[in-house]
């Protein structure tokens, strides 16, 4: 019987993530060096562990109120007015959630009405489009790129825009690409959502990583916080990505929208996972800074090692990914990718797992011990070199 | 701080060829400043850290807290200096508290290390008082737990 026919069709319609083929091959590697995670190399600070199992022995085994521990919405509170400068009452505009990842999930399906246009720059996290697609919106990819140091320009989103969009999806600093945008063109960027009529979903998971500067919330840019949802998470600046734990600040009224999607799916996140986000948030900064400035020192010299190597590689202002451009070796992404796994042994992302726009690109995280990080350079420069004689 | 100190700290292991790649040096000028923080002081040396058993290591541990006559001048820095000069002693600390001196003291076996204690310390001028406790077990030694089995990296190979 053939029973993919049961299948329904905007599921069966959507391809499988890239990343997952790419996985399949390089688990059955042994031993390969793998710069292709999307996560820290730290386990969750020791303190914050420690909150969790403490959480266990006092009988914190049940469920919370569906927005979540009111405990953490304070502190999430706390945290966002001070880091982000925006503030958001922990009564009613926090929503804690399972990971970003679901805080996606739930807006899109709590604001898309069926054929929706949303917007969303690429190269981008592989679940923006799917999202999407999900909650039956059409998904209009912006571009950004290399020579802009993949910050989303208001050129590209205006070339990009067409009657009946109604969302916009940020994630500055990006996975893949490091990209993130100043001030400036944040502002850039709220004027148009403003004159459009947008409202924006921005995901800043990995804003405590920014290295350059300082990093701008849109939602902090005047007349923005009535139409963004801000999104926050713990899994990369905590180092916290098993826990899966997020939330999502915005509005009342939006915020209530997606809270009743919540409410009806997930019910609320794990008791155990808020208790050591509490603890995160409370005295976690000291180990996440010392985390941040690890991932600093390695950016530095991996950056630089691929650009020795000849592979362009612009500096990422943000996150813990270099996405250097490979187009110069003659290779695609994925030929370059799986050639480099096959005869080095490393692991590295071809760009086009985060869409069209990430051709040519491939995707290295450096949230791994300097001991890796030099062998993988130096194996890549022989395979490079090795591709050059051809 | 340094970025070689740095490096040494964070980046535990690494060879000098490595460091002089991440910090974009050559090896030589590493050597160069590793030279200059041993001269300085900063730097005291370099050794491993292992997880010997006491059969392997063939040395027991104690620490041993130390109750000193202060003197007038330099307090309690001359009797600290000659203690610390000892082989014996590991590490030597001056503590606020019930005590003076803290010593860490290596011994091949307890009867060396008692011995040390009652013949050598102990009978120092200006020593009032010591009270010896031996190691059993180390659970973490300068940063590094000590568990059982080398524990595999959870990590997947691959994620978004
Ligand atoms: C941009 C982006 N958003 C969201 C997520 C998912 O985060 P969480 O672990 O909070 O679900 C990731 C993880 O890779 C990400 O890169």
């Amino acid at each position: 019987m053939d029973n993919s026919k049961f299948i329904a069709k905007h599921v069966a319609g959507l391809p499988k993530s890239g990343i997952r083929d790419f996985f399949d091959i390089v688990a059955k590697m042994k031993d390969a060096i793998s710069l292709g995670v999307g996560e820290p190399d730290f386990d969750t600070p020791w303190h914050i562990r420690e909150a969790g199992i403490y959480a266990l022995e006092k009988g914190k085994t049940h469920y919370t109120s569906n927005l979540g521990l009111i405990e953490l919405r304070r502190a999430i509170s706390k945290y966002v007015e001070k880091n982000y400068s925006v503030s958001y009452s922990p009564e009613n505009e926090i929503l804690i959630t399972v990971g970003v990842s679901e805080a996606l999930d739930l807006a899109c399906r709590a604001l898309i009405n069926p054929g929706d246009k949303v917007m969303y720059h690429q190269p981008c996290y592989v679940s923006y489009m799917p999202g999407i697609v999900l909650a039956h919106g059409i998904a209009v990819p912006v571009p950004t790129f290399a020579k802009d140091n993949f910050a989303l320009t208001v050129d590209a989103l205006r070339a990009a825009w067409q009657p009946g969009c109604k969302l916009l999806m940020l994630n500055l600093p990006c996975n893949p690409t490091g990209g993130t945008c100043d001030r400036a063109q944040i502002e850039a960027i709220a004027k148009f959502a403003v004159e459009k009529d947008l409202i924006v979903l921005s995901d800043e998971i990995y804003s405590e990583l920014t290295f350059e500067g300082v990093h701008t919330s849109i939602a902090s840019i005047p007349g923005m916080k009535e139409r963004t949802i801000f999104l926050h998470g713990f899994s990369k600046a905590f180092a916290m990505t098993g826990w899966r734990i997020g939330y999502a600040c915005g509005p009342a009224t939006l915020i209530e929208a997606m809270m009743k999607v919540h409410q009806y799916s997930m019910l609320c996140a794990s008791i155990i996972a808020q208790e050591g986000a509490i603890e995160a948030l409370v005295r976690g900064e000291d180990a996440m800074k010392k985390m941040r400035d690890q991932y600093h020192r390695r950016r530095d010299f991996i950056v630089r090692r691929f650009n020795e190597i000849g592979l362009k590689c612009h500096l990422p202002r943000g996150s813990f990914y270099a996405f250097p451009d490979i187009s110069k070796t003659g290779m695609n992404e994925k030929d370059f990718a799986i050639g480099l796994l096959q005869e080095t042994k490393v692991a590295i992302v071809p760009g086009s797992a985060f869409g069209e726009n990430g051709k040519g690109f491939c995707r290295a995280c450096f949230a791994t011990s300097y001991e890796q990080l030099i062998e993988a350079g130096n194996r890549i420069e022989k395979y490079v070199q090795n591709l050059a004689k051809k | 701080m340094n970025p070689v100190l740095k490096l040494l700290l964070e980046g535990g292991s690494l060879t000098t060829a490595q460091m002089a790649q991440v910090l974009k040096l050559s090896e030589a000028d590493v050597n160069r400043e590793l030279d200059t923080l041993k001269k300085n002081g900063v730097l005291l040396g370099m050794r491993p850290i292992l997880n010997l058993s006491q059969e392997d290591s063939g040395v027991v541990r104690a620490v041993i807290e130390v109750r000193l006559t202060p003197e007038r001048g330099g307090g309690f820095n001359r009797l600290a200096g000659r203690i610390a000069r000892f082989d014996e002693v590991e590490s030597c600390y001056l503590m606020s508290g019930g005590y003076d001196l803290m010593i860490i003291v290596n011994g091949a076996s307890l009867q060396k290390v008692a011995a040390f204690v009652s013949e050598k310390l102990s009978t120092i001028e200006g020593v009032l008082s010591t009270a010896t406790h031996f190691m059993l077990r180390s659970y973490k030694e300068h940063g590094f737990l000590i568990e059982n089995a080398a524990q595999e990296n959870e990590r997947l190979k691959v994620a978004p």
